[in-house]
Parts: structure tokens; C-alpha cells; sequence
């Protein structure tokens, strides 16, 4: 693993006011993240998971503590800067996938990229084209959301992540919303794309999925209280292929 | 964001939602299809009028006596007399502008001929008045001659009101002879159908004759009631009409302190008044129509906030890719105008069919103006801008944390 830090959060406090009450949602986490790592957040609702994710992603300024994406510091950048900053250096992956509605899977790819514009229509096609390649959804370029499976609605929602080449891909639940075998053919695509590379950070509360990342940091009320690397991190596709053949997938 | 991408994306988000572009289309459809019907129909008429105005003649001038001082009283302009044969030449004579100047003798009295009599108007000119001055054609016969003039001949020219009167079955009058209260008429002529005047007079009821005539032989008076005279074009007619007054002042002897005593109008004038009033018309249903337009935009505003609110989560995800807020308003604000602009030109379509289905159905004269059809793209251009604006904003001023988990 190299020693480049995609992610370096120095004592990050989030503080918010609750009419006359200051809600203390982040207690001074701490962290960095490499470069090809995959990390999971993990923490029961409460735990500041959340408002970590926001910050994670920029669209949350930290009230202290310094925070360094790909060695840009966040506190320091306006709303329209921070937009720039999402649109080039993170792919968000949501549990609800956030798709548009009757828009085909290749625009929805597309997206990220028209905000872009420095990317020509011809090469927001490719781009986009070969993305969803990438997750195996070559032949459903033309297919409407509501014309997928959860699963691959997911992973089109996954190519949107990588179709700007983000630093990293920061994934919310992202097999929340899908059935075990669904999620552990989703884990195994993104552990496919980790190995190719891709930094992952992936916020969840099942113990689970954490199993299949390369590191897993633990929050409870604010605060960091575990940060380990998985021993036996456990290969998603092998997992899959245990799992008894039904008809459904 | 490159404004084709800002176009693709606006259209792609209304074709998501047809039926809903397509209503909150139809308010500046409506909008845009009535202004530019009413201000056709507005345009039409007073397009109609001028050109029945013209029609009487548009470079006419007419020169009439007016009310003057005599012992301190202010007599009434009926019963002056201050306009002669004098005046007549000095203007035929002086005048470059004008290319034909007539006296005008009017009586009424009874014609008369066997049976049949009628009430009508007797109009006493010269040679010039119907080539020149009316530009009014013969439909049968010949005109009386300068030698008529000069020798009040006995003959006259019928108008088709009064051939239809004094001829009930149909024989033809040229060769016979009239009437006119005692004065026995030789019909030389008749006159083509020229219809109602612009003020709804019968402008075929007439008998024309030499103004001799009806000076000597039935005014028996050596003063003239009107004099027309004609602008050599219609552009010349201010020139023309300054002129007039000019030589009738130095004609009649006036001192610069005196008020003249005579007075000059110009058909132009005459067209600018009902120009201005058909104009009024105009504006008043520009206004009445362009109300709908506004109702319209109301429209545009209420759906898009509707829109904004559906497509919270839409816009933080748009956000959360990278989005600014000003990619976001101008999304919303690129739909609103796209909304408007395409009800626009629906609008103009229907609105220059329309126009001319009234022409077809009903036959009023309608004008389809090439300003109504900009201003009102112009205004739906605008009304776009200024009812999407709102919601735009709201739109980008979202917290792209709470879009996201909005549900």
C-alpha cells in the first residue's frame, strides 16, 4: 500500500444548535485514509456516522478540526468550490441509488460529467459507456430505472460514482435497500474496483458487509473507538458463490 | 455549464412530465394566441378605416370659411362669407403643392323626375373635383365640360342612391331630364357605387353639376360654401395645406394680428384622429389579452415551486454530484423559460389562425403585425424569467444534506 493519503481528518468537530442546545454530533475524530484502501465506517444511528459522511463528502463543513481531500483543506473552500470539489474528487453512492426517474441508465451516468465543462458531449458518452462496462451493465445502456432490478439500479448508481474517476467512492448503505445476495454481488463489484485501485469508504451499520473491507473504523457517540485493519477480510465472490443457486437472481 | 447542456437537461425534465409542461404551456398559449388575435383584429380595423379615409380622398384639403369678428361679435362660421372665386384662382395660381383646387356649392331641395321624387344633396363643382380630387370614376356617360362650368349649363351627374330613386324600374337616365327643386337637369352621367362615407354616410346619394349652376341657378349667391383643393401626394399635404393658408391670407388682405377667417383641413388630420382611436382599441385588448399572459406566468411560477418541491431529492443528488446553486437556478429557470417560449410560439400560431379564421368566419379585417408577434415573444420571454426566477432560486438555495435525505 502506498503512502499516499487521499483523506486526513485532524480532530473534526461538528457542532450544531438545536434552538437554545448545542448538539455535539462530532467529538474530535481523527483518521487517515490511503490511497486503494477500503474502509468502512461503522456505528449505530446516533453514533455521528452520518454527519461523518457528510463531512467525508464535502457537504458538510467541519465547525473545527482540519480536514484534507487529496490535500485540499474543505473548511477552508466555498459552497461553489466545495460543488467543484464533489464533482471531481468523489462519487457518491446512496442507499436509496437516487437515480432519475425515467432517464435512461447512460444519462444517468452522464450526470456527474455535464457539470463538468471541460468534457465534450462525445466524451461524456464514452466515459459514461464504459463505466457501466465496468459493472457489467454494457447491454442495459438504454434501460430506464424503473426497467432494473434494485441491484442493478445499485450499480448504475456505482458507475455514476466512477464516471469521473473520483478520488474516492463514498458509499451511504449501499446494499441497504437489497436482498443478502444482491449486496454481497454489490460488495463483490466493489471490492473488484478496490483491487483495481479505487479507494472506497463505505458508512454502514452491518458488521456484516465491514467483513469484506480492508479496514473498519468504529464510531460511538462522536468519537472513534476502534480503528483496525480486517485480518481475514473475506472475498465477496466467494461468498456469493456459497450461497445455494436461486431463481430469482 | 454549457448552455446546450443547461437546454438538454431543462428539456429532458420536461418531457419527464408532458402533460404538466403542456397545461402550464396552455396559460401562455392562451396568453400569446389572444394578444396577437386581438391586436390583429384592432390593427385590422384601423388598417379598414384608413383605408376608407383614403379612399375620400387622403391628400384632400379642405378650405372652409370661419367665424370672424364683425363689431366685436363672433358670427357664426355658417354664415360667413368670405370665400370667392378669387381665392380660388389665387390658390390654382400660387400653389405649387396642389394639383387641383374645386369651389364646392352645396344645396338641398327635392329632385324630382315624373312620379318620383327624392330628398338629396345637390354638389356644385368643376371639372377637376371627381378625377383629381375624388378619384372617382364614371359608370356611364360623360362628365359635364369646362364650357358647362363656364356657362352654369343645366346638366348634372347622378349618384346610384338617387338613380335608384328617381329610376325605380330600372330605365336608364343618361339623356333624360331632372329636377332639382325648379331647375330642370340634363342627366349627362352616373356615378360608380362608392358606398357608406367612414362616418356612415350614403355617399352615393348626390347629384353633381357645374358649381355655376348650383350658384347662379339655385344659391343665386357670389360666395363660395367650400373650396377642395388636392396635394399634388399624401406626403405633401402639410406643405400643401401651409400654402393654402399662406395665399388666403395675402387673398383676403389679412394683417398678421388678424385671426383667419377661414379655416383648413386636411384629411390627414381626420385619419390620425381615428387612427389614434382604432389605436386605443388596439391597446386596450393588448392589455385585456396581455393580463392572460400574466395569469399565465402566475401558471409558470405556481408549477415550477410545485416542481422545485417534487424534485427536492433530484436537486440534492444533482448537488451532491457537483452541482453549484447556480447550475441548479439555472436548470429551473432554463425549464421555465423553455416553458415559455415554446407556449410562445405554439401561442403565435395559433393566435395569426385564429386571426385569420375571424377574417374567414365573420369578415372583419384583421392584421397580423409583425410587433405584436415579437413583443409578445419578447413578453414570454420575460414572463419566463421573471415567474421562474423564484422558484429557481429556491431551488438553488437548497441545503444539499437535507435535499438528499428529503422525502
Amino acid at each position: 500500500m502506498s503512502n499516499n493519503k487521499i483523506l486526513e481528518l485532524r480532530d473534526i468537530r461538528r457542532e450544531f444548535r438545536m434552538g437554545s442546545e448545542i448538539v455535539r454530533a462530532l467529538k474530535g475524530v481523527s483518521f487517515d485514509v490511503e490511497a486503494g484502501e477500503f474502509l468502512t465506517i461503522m456505528g449505530s444511528s446516533g453514533s455521528g456516522k452520518t454527519t461523518l459522511l457528510n463531512t467525508l463528502g464535502c457537504l458538510d463543513k467541519p465547525t473545527e478540526g482540519t480536514y484534507l481531500l487529496d490535500g485540499v483543506d474543505v473548511r477552508k473552500l466555498g459552497r461553489n468550490e466545495l460543488a467543484r470539489l464533489r464533482n471531481l474528487k468523489i462519487g457518491f453512492v446512496f442507499q436509496a441509488y437516487n437515480l432519475l426517474p425515467r432517464t435512461s441508465a447512460l444519462e444517468n451516468v452522464e450526470l456527474p460529467l455535464l457539470y463538468n465543462s471541460k468534457i465534450s458531449a462525445r466524451q461524456r458518452r464514452e466515459r459514461a459507456i464504459q463505466s457501466l462496462q465496468a459493472v457489467n451493465l454494457g447491454d442495459r445502456l438504454d434501460h430506464m430505472p424503473n426497467q432494473l432490478s434494485g441491484g442493478q439500479q445499485q450499480r448504475v448508481a456505482i458507475a455514476r460514482a466512477l464516471v469521473n474517476e473520483p478520488v474516492m467512492i463514498l458509499a451511504d448503505e449501499a446494499t441497504g435497500n437489497l436482498d443478502s445476495r444482491t449486496s454481497f454481488s454489490i460488495m463483490a463489484l466493489l471490492q473488484d474496483l478496490n483491487a483495481q485501485g479505487k479507494t472506497i469508504v463505505f458508512v454502514t451499520h452491518e458488521p456484516d458487509i465491514a467483513s469484506f473491507s480492508s479496514r473498519t473504523v468504529m464510531l460511538r457517540d462522536g468519537k472513534v473507538v476502534k480503528d483496525s485493519l480486517n485480518e481475514n477480510k473475506r472475498s465477496a465472490k466467494e461468498v456469493l458463490a456459497s450461497l445455494p443457486v436461486s431463481e430469482d437472481y | 455549464m454549457s448552455f446546450l447542456n443547461l437546454f438538454r437537461i431543462a428539456l429532458k425534465a420536461l418531457q419527464r412530465n408532458k402533460l404538466r409542461a403542456f397545461l402550464t404551456m396552455l396559460g401562455i398559449i392562451i396568453g400569446v394566441a389572444s394578444v396577437i388575435a386581438m391586436v390583429a383584429i384592432g390593427q385590422g380595423s384601423k388598417q379598414s378605416i384608413q383605408k376608407q379615409l383614403s379612399g375620400m380622398g387622403s391628400n384632400m384639403i379642405i378650405i372652409r370659411p370661419n367665424s370672424n369678428v364683425s363689431a366685436g361679435a363672433r358670427l357664426d362660421a355658417t354664415n360667413v362669407q368670405t370665400l370667392t372665386m378669387d381665392d380660388v384662382k389665387a390658390l390654382q395660381r400660387e400653389a405649387p403643392h396642389l394639383a387641383a383646387v374645386t369651389p364646392v356649392m352645396t344645396a338641398k331641395g327635392q329632385a324630382i323626375n315624373g312620379n318620383n321624387n327624392w330628398s338629396t344633396t345637390i354638389t356644385g363643382v368643376n371639372t377637376q373635383y371627381l378625377d383629381i380630387i375624388r378619384q372617382w370614376p364614371l359608370q356611364d356617360g360623360v362628365e359635364f365640360s369646362d364650357r358647362d362650368v363656364q356657362g352654369a349649363a343645366k346638366v348634372c351627374l347622378l349618384g346610384q342612391t338617387v338613380i335608384t330613386n328617381l329610376f325605380p324600374n330600372g330605365d336608364n337616365p343618361i339623356g333624360k331630364y331632372i329636377r332639382f327643386g325648379k331647375v330642370p337637369l340634363l342627366v349627362v352621367g352616373t356615378l360608380t357605387p362608392k358606398g357608406e362615407s367612414a362616418f356612415g354616410q350614403d355617399q352615393d346619394d348626390v347629384i353633381l353639376a357645374p358649381y355655376t349652376t348650383v350658384q347662379e341657378r339655385i344659391l343665386s349667391t357670389i360666395y363660395l360654401q367650400n373650396i377642395y383643393a388636392s396635394a399634388v401626394d399624401e406626403a405633401s399635404t402639410t406643405a400643401a395645406s401651409n400654402e393654402v393658408s399662406q395665399i388666403m391670407r395675402a387673398s383676403h388682405r389679412l394683417k398678421p394680428t388678424d385671426d383667419d377667417d377661414f379655416a383648413v383641413r386636411t384629411m390627414q388630420e381626420l385619419i390620425n384622429t381615428f387612427s389614434s382611436t382604432s389605436q386605443l382599441l388596439t391597446v386596450l385588448l393588448a392589455v385585456i389579452s396581455g393580463i392572460s399572459l400574466l395569469v399565465g406566468g402566475i401558471g409558470i411560477m405556481n408549477i415550477m415551486y410545485v416542481s422545485v418541491t417534487e424534485r427536492t431529492k433530484e436537486i440534492g443528488l444533482r448537488m451532491s454530484i457537483g452541482a453549484r446553486g447556480v447550475d441548479i437556478l439555472l436548470q429551473f429557470l432554463t425549464e421555465a423559460v423553455l416553458i415559455s417560449i415554446t407556449g410562445g410560439i405554439i401561442g403565435v400560431i395559433l393566435g395569426i389562425t385564429s386571426a385569420h379564421l375571424v377574417t374567414y368566419f365573420l369578415s372583419w379585417p384583421t392584421l397580423v403585425t409583425e410587433s405584436s408577434i415579437v413583443l409578445s415573444f419578447l413578453v414570454c420571454f420575460i414572463t419566463g424569467v421573471f415567474f421562474g426566477y423564484y422558484p429557481a432560486q429556491a431551488a438553488s438555495r437548497l441545503d444539499p444534506i437535507e435535499a438528499l435525505r428529503y422525502e
